[in-house]
């Protein structure tokens, strides 16, 4: 049964960041993933501290609220005259070390752990389970997961059309009359809820892996928004599975081996795309010059 | 207001823009100070002036893209922003990602979500409308080509087919003629009489001055404070033109400019 609750696991987390990460890859905002995913931290530090426990909805809303204070800075500081890249570096950072402060001051009475935090213990998904008058409703991990899913889900599935133009054309969709900026921290509420939930599957760091490598490799596959958004999430679910094989086969971390399972199928498609891989680009280069030539 | 354009202004109705002491600064340095015309419906009207005149932060700043220090935009009477379904934007082509996996039918489509409220989704009409603009650009053939396999000319028709499906009555074109083909161009100039005989009002930020008298009505002389503003054959002049460059007129072919006699001229023509 846990293989099961892994696998269901995984691929939510796949399924939710794969969303997700399509529209922080396309509007080049692939490090403002990176920068969420560890600026959640003192919000959910204080959460925890607050609620006493590690699944409380209380948590989601603190990580929201940091997530889109994080990108609120970020984009503050750049208007400011600071490079873009460097003032992720500083927001991020800053944030997360507070984060860090908070873990080392009070995690002996909040059994919070470190490696936790950093690595996700996903293998331990099946044991903190959710019972309603003793019933067990089945991991909490999964019942979070399966929350934020439906929420990107109806968010982005009834707001598609602004998603889409704010990430192609923001300059028409404000002169259309669309609210950019709101659509911006919607977004960026939706990658922190991503993120959050998928934390103590995967990890701070690794739920980067999840929302950018699936979406890039999703990227080389297609011409079309809507294909490379059930791309990116299939590409996700792939490498939940293939990198829980190779996590039993090795006995290694599990979220370690999911995300080194996507950068492989990145590998792939990056060299094998039918129409962007290298492989097939040098191919068409040669047939065309022999073309020429001949 | 210049005397040109107090002249011009006509008195049936509110004009489809209306200007009036429009700045904007970057960092304390105006880029745009104190700008006020009023455009008369149904004309062509050029944007003209040198880099850095501060021509495409005008049309941004008018539409409310970027926030202004002061000055007011009344489109047909009223505020810019309740007035958003009457304008047609085309952006500057290189200002979006043309890697961006969707194909020249789906960019179109984008011109009528501005019609489409919150929840809409553009459905077989707005997909046949679609269509439709795309063959008035000749880009009919293209329709389902990825946007990164078209040349750059064909870009920007797929971008004007997009403002024609916005279905405006004021157009701003910021820069429609950079860098595009002689078929392009001529494409565009069709459309811009196409909608200019429908009664519809273009302002575009233009380039090349050697086609200014040929293509526009009205043109808008601009560095960082508007220079002069009326009919082509009264503004578009050496005196006018000379003040909106300064010394950076001289590379420019005199010939290309008439002394404001109205005449018109052919282009290219020296002896004229």
């Amino acid at each position: 049964m846990s293989d099961f609750w892994i696998l269901l696991t995984g691929s939510l987390v796949a399924a939710c960041c794969g969303i997700v990460g399509v529209f922080l890859v396309l509007r080049k905002m692939a490090m403002i993933g990176d920068a969420i995913s560890h600026s959640v931290m003192p919000g959910i530090v204080i959460a925890f501290l607050m609620s006493g426990s590690r699944d409380s909805l209380l948590m989601m809303f603190a990580a929201l609220v940091f997530g889109v204070f994080t990108t609120f800075l970020i984009g503050m500081f750049e208007r400011g005259g600071i490079q873009s890249d460097a003032s992720i570096g500083v927001v991020f950072t800053a944030l997360f070390a507070i984060g860090v402060i908070l873990v080392s001051l009070f995690a002996r009475q909040v059994h919070l752990d470190q490696d936790a935090i950093l690595y996700g213990e996903i293998a331990f998904v099946h044991w903190n389970l959710w019972e309603i008058g003793g019933v067990s409703m089945g991991p909490k991990a999964v019942w979070l997961l399966g929350f934020t899913l439906f929420v990107i889900v109806a968010v982005i599935g009834l707001l598609y059309k602004q998603f889409k133009l704010c990430s192609f054309d923001p300059a028409l969709a404000a002169a259309i009359g669309i609210p950019v900026a709101f659509f911006h921290y919607l977004l960026m509420g939706l990658v922190s809820m991503a993120t959050v939930s998928s934390f103590e599957s995967v990890g701070a760091i690794l739920v980067v892996g999840m929302l950018i490598v699936p979406a890039s490799t999703a990227y080389l596959l297609t011409d079309r928004l809507g294909m490379m958004i059930v791309l990116s999430v299939a590409v996700g679910i792939a490498s939940t599975f293939l990198g829980y094989g190779a996590s039993v086969w090795l006995d290694a971390s599990i979220a370690g081996c999911m995300v080194c399972a996507a950068g492989v199928l990145f590998i792939i498609a990056f060299l094998f795309s039918p129409k962007h891989g290298l492989v097939s680009r040098k191919l068409r280069q040669r047939s065309l010059a022999a073309a020429a030539n001949g | 207001m210049s005397e040109a354009a107090k002249h011009l202004r006509q008195e049936q109705g509110p004009a489809p823009l209306s200007v009036s002491g429009l700045s904007v600064a970057y960092q304390k340095k105006p880029v745009l100070k104190g700008v006020t015309f009023d455009v008369n419906e149904g004309e062509l009207i050029g944007v003209i002036g040198p880099n850095g005149a501060g021509k495409s932060t005008m049309m941004k700043a008018a539409l409310g893209l970027i926030p202004s220090i002061g000055g007011e935009v009344l489109v047909y009477g009223r505020p810019v922003k309740a007035q958003r379904k009457l304008i047609g934007y085309v952006p500057q082509r290189e200002s979006v990602d043309w890697d961006f996996p969707t194909n020249a039918l789906d960019v179109v489509l984008m011109g009528t979500y501005g019609r489409l409220g919150w929840f809409g989704r553009p459905g077989a009409k707005e997909k046949a409308q679609a269509l439709e603009c795309l063959e008035k650009v000749g880009m009919a053939d293209f329709a389902d080509r990825q946007i990164s396999q078209l040349s750059g000319g064909q870009q920007q028709r797929v971008f004007l087919a997009r403002a024609l499906a916005q279905n405006a009555k004021l157009y701003f074109m910021d820069e429609p003629f950079a860098g595009v083909d002689a078929a392009t161009e001529k494409a565009i100039i069709t459309l811009l009489q196409e909608l200019k005989k429908q009664g519809k009002t273009v302002i575009v930020v233009h380039h090349d001055l050697a086609t200014v008298q040929q293509y526009f009505d009205s043109v808008l002389l601009l560095n960082v404070e508007l220079q002069a503003y009326g009919p082509t054959a009264e503004t578009f002049t050496q005196e006018k033109l000379q003040r909106t460059y300064g010394g950076r007129l001289a590379f420019l072919d005199h010939s290309l400019i008439q002394g404001g006699s109205g005449q018109s001229c052919d282009r290219g023509d020296r002896t004229c």
